[in-house]
């Protein structure tokens, strides 16, 4: 019996598993870095403690403070999460020895996955199928080029010790050979410390379909059926759904029992996953074995009706599983959607900054929200830029997918920059309604799923109009006097003597420069935006007090937020933040743009001498942002006068990192 | 409060044909308005937008709080004066918010004759310092001129009311702690050059602005010196050389910037003195105004149809209801300020001047401001009258009128005619703000009156002389006087020549008088010393 439980993680899974532990009458304690000082985990825990400064090495992955807190509180059992200590043998070695419950398996369990060549050794031996390949330890390139050629391209090439797509290249002809595995070794040794390779066939449209295995202290194992992940964009999961589509009883069978030799091969205890390359024809591979509860576990909820972490209390607790494999069915279809901070249209640049607004829509039997943020917090550098989980449940797919696209509507987040449209582009692409999937979906339909410009629509417009007009008068009224409190003059609705009262609000919408002309006529704002042709105009009447407005007569949902820069507003099921553009104050030309920071995060490199001539488009500068590079690059031909940073330094998004003389007289 | 009960029948025949008579007047002034908005014509639109600049009303936008209200002064002026198109007389007045505070805004246009100063440009710039001072409203002006306009110097530059005028009103409301604040925006020459200079603080646009007494050719001339204008009296020199300017701007838009950072280290705090109370809408809206006034101008209506469509609630609190009942006096709010109203409804008779005078001391005493809502034909006349000192009871109501201190705003919603006009706070009596309908009438006295007094002259004297005079002779006499009255009586008439502040749709009656009691609530109340009343 566990009776006091930290959770040695953050954010949202923090969240969950406090959840489930209040639930059972397990007390609770949070552990926190500096930046998660007044995060929703620590506000729902029953104690906290500080473990350091932001960064996950100093706090979060820091097995001594860990434990320290665990020993201080008198906790019994340390849930890992996922991600950080979740994976790592050590920790769960160090917890044994500390006589803590680690909530997880065996460290040799996770050992035994956490080599990919050791692991697809002992798959062969359990007689789980693999995808054709070389997991040996001889990396000579000549010898592993050699193998690519006997597998057959198109091949990948994967780190040994990754995991999250880095590290990772696919290979279409001998050509490119060499230089792919040069730099996935490269970025595997910046990632994890260890650049061993391996080679194996690519399947060309594989489906990533991952079975949710548990395993108790005595021996016994279920299946949980699968999830479909096959929705991702460079290896990182975007929308996962179980039951997989499409799939027969025989398949889901056979992929649950070779699942199941996979656990029981390594020893496995609590909550796994082995996930799956499932071919067109119904073959399936093994990948890899995830020994953690994984990020997209609710979906498998939502079917089964099973609390997987009130499993893996009990099965840590030495309990046997709470259900046998009988017991188990499939109820209705489920989704989950991973909303993230970053811009799609951008290559997926993950966002910071501050939130200004969550609001997630309402929990219901068949809506659940697995959050760890609430508005007014920060989107920080130092860890995953993931908001929330969304995760739908339906009789069946449809209806699941019909929620879902209802709820992703609701959904209001403002501040940064979030994948809201572009998962409810995904979810209603018509190959995806049919359950047509794989890994290749996105780039597959990235026309359509990927916009280089954004489109605006007359509902949007609507919506900022009235929010522009309410922003003013808000503005006018707080400036009016403290004694005259009701002054005509602050009334805001721009009124000209026996004159058109139209205004023009020059506004960018993400990145879009849009004129919108309005006009405030007895409490209504008319509209007006060139740019929309025919479709661009119309008439937004806000209801006071009340969270809805009147559009073209139309009653619907409207409210709105301020940010830094603009405002945020959520009209009907749309969603749209906007810059109100500042006016051109004849100041530009004291510093080639280009050159600051595009977001908060770590110098790495800086690429040339002080001082030198430098080609436009010359690289200058490396940083690391959310666990991506990215070059600034010279905007013209020029000098670099000086760096305004040092490798290393931690940088604000916004601000200046090279000072560069274009040469031309400003 | 008193509710007022309209008995007005909006679903009747006259209701609408009064409404379609009124809009269609409406219509015509907001046409006049828009095209007078254009200023000087798309050409020279085109080539004051071509050198980077805003166009007047553009910076004005950029200048005032976003959403703030804007009511202009004068837009009517000098319309159909010279024989030539000057819009708005080439400068454009008014008030409007500039980081919170109601400020008079003087912006000249110089799409309109280079926005050079005719007469009536004059008198316009006069009349809006006069606001500024009798309000107490800081005062921005927007300074794009090239001076006096020449040809018609004998007009503009020598008199008391004359272009030097601007500057010692300047001066006097600096003196006053009424703000002047100059941005430089384009030419600033000669006698113009002072508005900067005498500015508390001033703006240049660089490039754009040159401030010199005289331009370069003046100066090649008198001393062969060649100078650019930029070298003689740009932002720069201006800036950093002479002193002439304070602040230095990149831009338009920055300039604007820059004045609204003046203002708002103004360190001025309003305090109205009033008992403000949160506004109310009229329970009959304000658009009834047009179907409430009858078409046809003799015939006369129930003014408080007019009050209960303008004030709080629609709530009216009357003085003396039963006495002097050709004037209506009461206390109402309006967008939460009380005011004390006098209304015509009908000629004034000794005791309805009396009532008026009585009224307007009781509002000087509580310090409460006076709408007046003129339609008046004037005070009643005959044996009867003159014996019972009719004169001696309008000079009660005049002299009260012209020495009560408080706040006075005069709506011309009819006929102004005569002493009338004088006792119901016309333009002599120097009302804070005075707008007319495009429905009203002024004059001495109405046209077919004035044919009528002429004609009995002109008859005189033909009878003394032993002529006569036919019936179709006296027809064609009159007419000429009536349609001369009609013609000089007529708003835009009046508004062209600055008698009035502006002609506003009656349906914005009740926002204009907000605007001006909450304009006027600036200045601290003053005590009022009333003349002597002849009893």
């Amino acid at each position: 019996m566990i009776r006091k439980l930290l959770i040695a993680n953050r954010g949202e899974i923090a969240c969950r598993i406090i959840k489930t532990a209040r639930r059972l009458g397990v007390a609770t304690v949070a552990v926190y870095s500096d930046a998660d000082a007044d995060a929703l985990h620590v506000q729902l825990a029953d104690e906290a403690v500080r473990l350091g400064p932001p960064p996950a090495k100093d706090s979060y992955l820091d097995v001594e403070k860990v434990l320290d807190a665990a020993t201080r509180t008198g906790a019994d059992a340390i849930h890992p999460g996922y991600g950080f200590l979740s994976e790592n043998a050590g920790f769960c070695r160090a917890c044994q020895q500390a006589d803590i419950i680690f909530v997880g398996p065996p460290a040799a369990a996770i050992e035994a996955m956490g080599s990919k060549s050791a692991a697809k050794r002992i798959m062969e031996e359990a007689k789980v199928p693999l995808v054709p390949g070389y997991h040996g330890d001889n990396q000579d390139p000549a010898e592993l080029e050699a193998h690519a050629q006997r597998i057959g391209y198109p091949i990948l090439l994967k780190a040994a010790a990754g995991g999250g797509g880095k590290g990772m290249r696919r290979v279409d002809d001998a050509a490119e050979f060499r230089s792919a595995l040069d730099a996935a070794k490269r970025e595997a040794m910046n990632a994890f410390g260890d650049d061993l390779m391996l080679l194996e066939r690519y399947v060309v449209s594989p489906r990533h379909v991952e079975i949710q295995v548990f395993c108790d202290q005595q021996g016994n194992g279920v299946y949980l059926f699968e999830r479909d992940c096959s929705v991702q964009r460079r290896h990182q999961k975007v929308v996962e759904e179980a039951p997989a589509p499409g799939l027969s009883e025989e398949l889901r069978a056979e992929m649950g029992e070779a699942a199941l030799r996979a656990a029981h091969a390594i020893g496995y205890e609590g909550a796994g996953t082995v996930e799956f390359l499932l071919d067109a024809d119904g073959s399936f591979f093994f990948m890899e074995m995830n020994t953690r509860l994984q990020v997209e576990h609710p979906v498998t909820e939502m079917i089964s009706g099973q609390d997987l972490v009130a499993w893996q209390l009990a099965v840590a607790a030495g309990e046997p599983l709470p259900r046998r494999q009988e017991e188990l069915a499939i109820d209705g279809h489920a989704f989950e959607v991973r909303i993230y901070a970053e811009d799609p249209d951008n290559n997926f640049l993950p966002a910071t900054g501050m939130l200004v607004r969550h609001r997630p829509p309402e929990e219901s039997e068949s809506v659940r929200v697995d959050t760890g943020v609430q508005s007014g917090d920060e989107i920080s550098v130092h860890y995953d830029p993931m908001i929330a989980k969304l995760i739908c449940h339906g009789r069946n797919r449809r209806e699941a997918l019909a929620r879902l696209d209802r709820a992703l509507g609701q959904y209001q987040i403002a501040g940064l920059r979030h994948n809201i449209d572009f998962l409810r582009r995904v979810i209603n692409q018509e190959d995806f309604v049919a359950g047509r999937v794989s890994t290749h979906f996105i780039e597959d339909h990235e026309s359509e799923l990927l916009q280089a410009e954004r489109a605006i629509t007359a509902l949007e417009c609507a919506g900022i109009a009235a929010y522009l007009h309410e922003r003013e008068m808000r503005d006018l009224r707080a400036a009016a006097p403290a004694r005259d409190p009701h002054s005509p003059w602050h009334c805001g609705d721009n009124w000209r003597s026996g004159l058109s009262a139209q205004r023009r609000h020059n506004i960018d919408i993400h990145g879009r420069h849009v004129d919108l002309l309005t006009e405030v006529r007895d409490g209504a704002v008319f509209w007006h935006c060139q740019a929309l042709g025919e479709a661009g105009q119309g008439e937004i009447r806000l209801l006071p007090g009340r969270e809805l407005a009147l559009v073209d007569g139309r009653r619907m949902s409207f409210s709105s937020v301020d940010t830094a820069e603009g405002g945020a507003v959520f009209v009907g099921d749309r969603q749209v933040e906007f810059r109100v553009l500042p006016p051109d104050l004849g100041e530009g030309g004291q510093y080639a743009e280009g050159l600051e920071a595009p977001m908060n995060g770590t110098v790495i490199a800086l690429l040339v001498e002080p001082g030198s001539a430098v080609e436009a488009d010359q690289p200058l500068l490396v940083m690391e942002a959310m666990k991506m590079e990215h070059t600034l690059r010279a905007p013209s031909a020029g000098v670099v006068q000086q760096y305004l940073c040092a490798q290393g330094d931690l940088v604000d998004g916004g601000s200046l990192l090279i000072d560069f003389d274009t040469g031309e007289q400003s | 409060m008193n509710q007022l009960q309209s008995k007005i029948n909006t679903r009747d025949e006259a209701f609408a044909l009064n409404r379609e008579k009124m809009q269609a007047v409406v219509a015509d002034l907001k046409e006049k308005l828009e095209t007078i908005a254009q200023g000087g014509g798309e050409r020279a639109r085109e080539k004051h937008l071509s050198r980077g600049k805003l166009l007047p009303r553009d910076r004005i936008d950029a200048l005032l709080d976003p959403g703030s209200p804007f009511l202009e002064l004068s837009q009517l002026a000098a319309y159909d004066v010279y024989g030539e198109d000057v819009p708005a007389a080439g400068i454009i007045t008014g008030i409007g918010t500039v980081s919170g505070q109601p400020c008079v805004i003087v912006a000249n246009d110089a799409t309109v004759k280079g926005g050079t100063y005719y007469p009536l440009t004059v008198k316009k710039h006069l009349r809006a310092q006069t606001v500024a001072e009798q309000n107490n409203l800081p005062c921005i002006y927007l300074v794009d001129s090239g001076g006096a306009n020449l040809p018609r110097q004998d007009d503009v530059f020598p008199d008391r009311e004359h272009f030097g005028r601007i500057f010692f009103n300047q001066a006097n409301l600096s003196a006053k702690n009424i703000p002047q604040i100059a941005v430089v925006m384009g030419s600033c020459t000669a006698g113009g050059a002072y508005v900067p200079a005498m500015a508390d603080e001033s703006i240049m646009v660089k490039e754009q602005a040159t401030i010199f007494l005289a331009g370069p050719p003046l100066v090649k001339a008198a001393t062969g010196e060649e100078v650019s204008a930029e070298e003689l009296g740009g932002a720069e020199v201006h800036c950093r050389t002479s002193g002439v300017s304070d602040h230095y701007a990149n831009n338009d838009v920055h300039a604007l910037q820059l004045a609204r950072r003046s203002v708002a280290r103004l360190n001025r705090v309003k305090n109205p003195g009033l008992d403000v109370r949160q506004p109310v809408e009229p329970i009959y809206p304000p658009e009834d105004i047009y179907g409430v006034v009858p078409a046809d101008s003799r015939q006369p209506y129930d003014v408080r149809e007019i009050i209960a469509r303008v004030v709080d609630g629609s709530e009216f609190d009357e003085f003396k209801a039963l006495y002097g009942t050709t004037l209506v006096t009461g206390f109402a709010r309006i967008h939460g300020y009380p005011v004390g109203i006098v209304a015509n409804n009908g000629i004034l008779f000794a005791e309805s001047a009396q009532k008026g005078a009585h009224f307007i001391e009781l509002c000087a005493q509580r310090n409460i401001p006076l709408v007046f809502l003129q339609n008046i034909t004037g005070f009643m006349v005959g044996k009867q009258y003159e014996a019972g000192g009719i004169a001696k009871h309008g000079a009660k109501m005049v002299t009260a009128v012209a020495t009560a201190k408080v706040p006075k705003i005069t709506i011309l919603i009819g006929g102004s005619f005569g002493a009338g006009n004088y006792g119901m706070c016309g333009r002599a009596y120097d009302p804070n703000f005075l707008f007319m309908w495009p429905n009203a009438r002024i004059s001495v006295m109405g046209g077919e009156q004035a044919a009528g007094v002429l004609a009995q002259v002109k008859r005189d004297q033909k009878a003394a002389r032993g002529e006569s005079w036919s019936d179709e002779d006296e027809q064609a006499f009159r007419k000429p006087i009536v349609d001369t009255y009609e013609h000089q009586g007529h708003p835009y008439y009046a508004s062209a020549r600055l008698w009035d502040d502006g002609v506003i749709d009656p349906a914005d009656t009740r926002r204009v008088l907000g605007l001006c009691l909450a304009a006027a609530t600036h200045k601290e109340p003053e005590e009022t010393r009333f003349g002597v009343f002849r009893m």
